[in-house]
């Protein structure tokens, strides 16, 4: 779908970030401005900031996708990702905010009043983060691919030359802007569309989403197989082309694809007739588009335990995500805390409606991405096949920049708060020079990952983020917050106990072969068994040793819990709250 | 400007009731704030039923949500006739998750923030009677 109108809306997305960040240089000078917006930022511009950093790449193209390829089942990843927001509510945010925490170690530190305790939260931090942008630079790089056909690393190139420029010139005073700027962007970018398309279905007679029947093909299509594939034909096709079938050379002649498992070599191209069911890659289960739209339809190993530990890592790692807290800290006090999070409740419910659209549409209108696996590309395809002429490809470019935005506006923010944890914690190098240098390395460490990574689904990587997240640091979040008798030995042991398992299935899943070994999803689902292990070390060994509580819990608690304007900061200990 | 007077020694006064009980009273004139920025006993305990509270919100209103969402997969994998019923014209497991929970999540997250102010307020009228 190269389409000139796609790359212009890519190319205004990126200037316009480079030009709001450039705004942002001239108003920001000092440290503070530098890492939090001096808190001059309004409930209403801090929730379109955070919903703007939160909905990433896994959000705009990656739910609609999943939900494409795997059904009702993997609706979850909306539900969890905005249900995370409301656990972050009840449990969290005013807290947190009280704490008067720049980021998560210093939340750490303060809490628990040592260096090692920061430490290991440090590192979790970082490694989150990086498992994260992670997969918005895979999602970029898709994008261009979609969008101008060119390779798959320069979209996550380009993506972290923008961001390391923009957030090394402007810090986050600037980002705030962009942020907020950028929710609205997308949610425009993916509403937009799908109101139109909506339309067209309609008026192409309101077709069926969940016959009993396999999807076809809409019309006769040519496909590229980018990748060596295999699929599974339900019938026998009678297709035409150049490539290669189960290890045969085809030349540009008619070959009839008897139904079963293929092996379709790299770079095959192939027509396939209109109206014949769509193959599709061996990965998936074999669904009529009514099975489809069952639960449990996804075809994966122990569905239950998979959506049950998907819950738990959502709903429990959106706390524990480094550019979500960083955030709290612009709101002026806990109330305000309170109500930013609520609003960006509202604001997530809102745009979570649209992709589970784009993802059934597909169904219909872009099957073959069934067959090449790139079932990611869905929300970017479906505009110009939909609907015809100059109005398709103006809505794919929109589409394109909502996309590219996504990108961007979730790796600034992951990247701000990483390079803060970077000149803090690692490279211990303060003031603004500190900060830049860190950025460039919390940019370009992700950008290298992307290289060894194999292709696994957007959406699926960020849930590893998250599942690490919840197992680690939401222990030490939840318990720090709502429990004096936790240790500094017993925060550690439950961070360890928690993360380090959790981080070791991410990585396993994400740079190796699994395969189907029935072990895979115990991998690829972590959070069911390292969360309850996190919260359970970090609970007991605190109270074997409780001979380490920190000194002045109780003063930690009056200054976490009390509301800020009666004046309870401990006995008249000065504080940098202004 | 006009120079204050000059200050004047006050009155001696002198307490003739006695209070009705034998207990002393000395520490009532304290404050709550005060109690418990000197880390007194009882305000120790201020600060604990302030905690235990907002923990008790907090978790409920969390559990009764997440909950009920909790539920929904066991629900489907119990009876898988229920995927197949049909609401307003959308399966059942697409109407509750793609259109019903949202509103739930919105609803549970303002009752929380309107009850969470509330027992801030109280705590605060507390602490601040003299």
């Amino acid at each position: 779908m190269t389409s000139g109108y796609a790359i212009v809306a890519v190319l205004v997305v990126a200037l316009g970030a480079i030009l709001v960040g450039t705004y942002g240089l001239r108003v920001s000078r000092t440290t503070s401005d530098f890492y939090v917006a001096s808190r001059t930022v309004s409930p209403w511009w801090n929730a379109s900031a955070i919903g703007g950093e939160y909905l990433s790449a896994a959000s705009f193209v990656g739910i609609a996708g999943l939900i494409f390829a795997y059904g009702p089942d993997m609706l979850w990843f909306p539900v969890g990702y905005t249900a995370g927001y409301l656990v972050l509510l009840t449990m969290v945010a005013a807290p947190l905010r009280r704490s008067g925490a720049y980021t998560l170690p210093d939340f750490a530190e303060a809490r628990f009043r040592s260096r090692v305790v920061r430490g290991v939260a440090s590192v979790l931090a970082l490694a989150i983060g990086w498992l994260y942008l992670l997969p918005q630079l895979q999602g970029a790089g898709l994008t261009l691919n979609t969008v101008t056909g060119a390779p798959n690393w320069v979209g996550a190139l380009v993506v972290t030359v923008v961001v390391t420029v923009n957030v090394m010139a402007g810090g986050m005073r600037s980002i705030t802007f962009v942020q907020a700027f950028q929710y609205w962007l997308k949610l425009t970018a993916i509403t937009v569309p799908i109101v139109f398309l909506i339309v067209a279905w309609q008026v192409h007679g309101a077709k069926s989403l969940t016959e009993p029947k396999y999807p076809v093909f809409p019309a006769e299509t040519r496909v590229t197989f980018s990748h060596q594939t295999v699929i599974h034909a339900e019938q026998s096709i009678f297709i035409e082309g150049t490539g290669e079938i189960d290890g045969t050379r085809v030349e540009n002649v008619g070959f009839t694809l008897t139904d079963g498992y293929h092996r379709i070599g790299q770079g095959s191209e192939f027509t396939f007739p209109e109206g014949a069911p769509v193959p599709h890659m061996s990965t998936m289960d074999h669904n009529t588009n009514e099975t489809w739209s069952l639960p449990m339809s996804s075809g994966a190993d122990f569905p239950l335990y998979g959506a049950y530990s998907l819950i738990i890592a959502t709903f429990l790692g959106t706390m524990g995500l480094p550019h979500v807290i960083v955030r709290f800290y612009t709101n002026p006090n806990g109330t305000a805390a309170r109500r930013t999070t609520l609003i960006v409740l509202g604001l997530l419910s809102v745009f979570y409606l649209m992709p589970p659209m784009y993802g059934a549409l597909g169904r219909l209108y872009t099957p073959e991405l069934l067959m090449t696996g790139q079932t990611d590309a869905v929300v970017l395809v479906l505009p110009t096949r939909m609907i015809e002429g100059i109005g398709g490809q103006l809505l794919g470019a929109l589409v394109a920049g909502g996309a590219f935005a996504a990108f961007l506006s979730t790796s600034s923010g992951l990247v701000v708060s990483l390079a803060g944890v970077l000149s803090q914690d690692v490279l211990r190098l303060g003031g603004v020079r500190g900060f830049r240098i860190s950025t460039m390395l919390a940019g370009l460490v992700p950008l290298a990952m992307t290289f060894v990574a194999t292709g696994m689904p957007v959406a699926d990587m960020v849930g590893l983020a998250f599942a690490v997240a919840a197992s680690s640091l939401c222990p030490l979040l939840m318990l720090g917050i709502w429990s004096s008798r936790i240790t500094t030995i017993g925060a550690i042991a439950g961070m360890l106990a928690g993360g380090v398992p959790a981080l070791t299935a991410g990585l396993v899943t994400m740079f190796t072969d699994t395969g189907d070994a029935w072990y895979e999803v115990l991998l690829s689902r972590p959070a069911a068994w390292t969360v309850p292990l996190g919260f359970t070390v970090m609970y007991v060994v605190s109270l074997l040793t409780q001979r380490h509580v920190p000194p002045g819990v109780q003063r930690t608690m009056v200054k976490l819990h009390a509301p800020e304007n009666l004046g309870l900061d401990g006995a008249g200990a000065s504080d940098e709250r202004s | 400007m006009t120079t204050p007077p000059p200050p004047q020694k006050p009155t001696q006064r002198v307490v003739v009731t006695s209070p009705r009980t034998r207990a002393p009273r000395a520490r009532r004139p304290y404050s709550g704030t005060r109690e418990i920025n000197e880390q007194s006993e009882l305000g120790a305990v201020y600060m604990r039923t302030l905690i235990r509270a907002q923990r008790r919100l907090g978790l409920s209103v969390c559990l009764v949500t997440c909950g009920a969402l909790g539920v929904l997969p066991l629900l489907f994998a119990i009876d898988p006739e229920l995927g197949k019923v049909r609401v307003l014209g959308l399966g059942l497991p697409w109407f509750l998750l793609c259109v019903a929970t949202f509103p739930m999540l919105l609803l549970a997250g303002w009752f929380y923030v309107r009850q969470a102010e509330r027992s801030e307020r109280e705590f605060a009228e507390l602490v601040e009677r003299p």
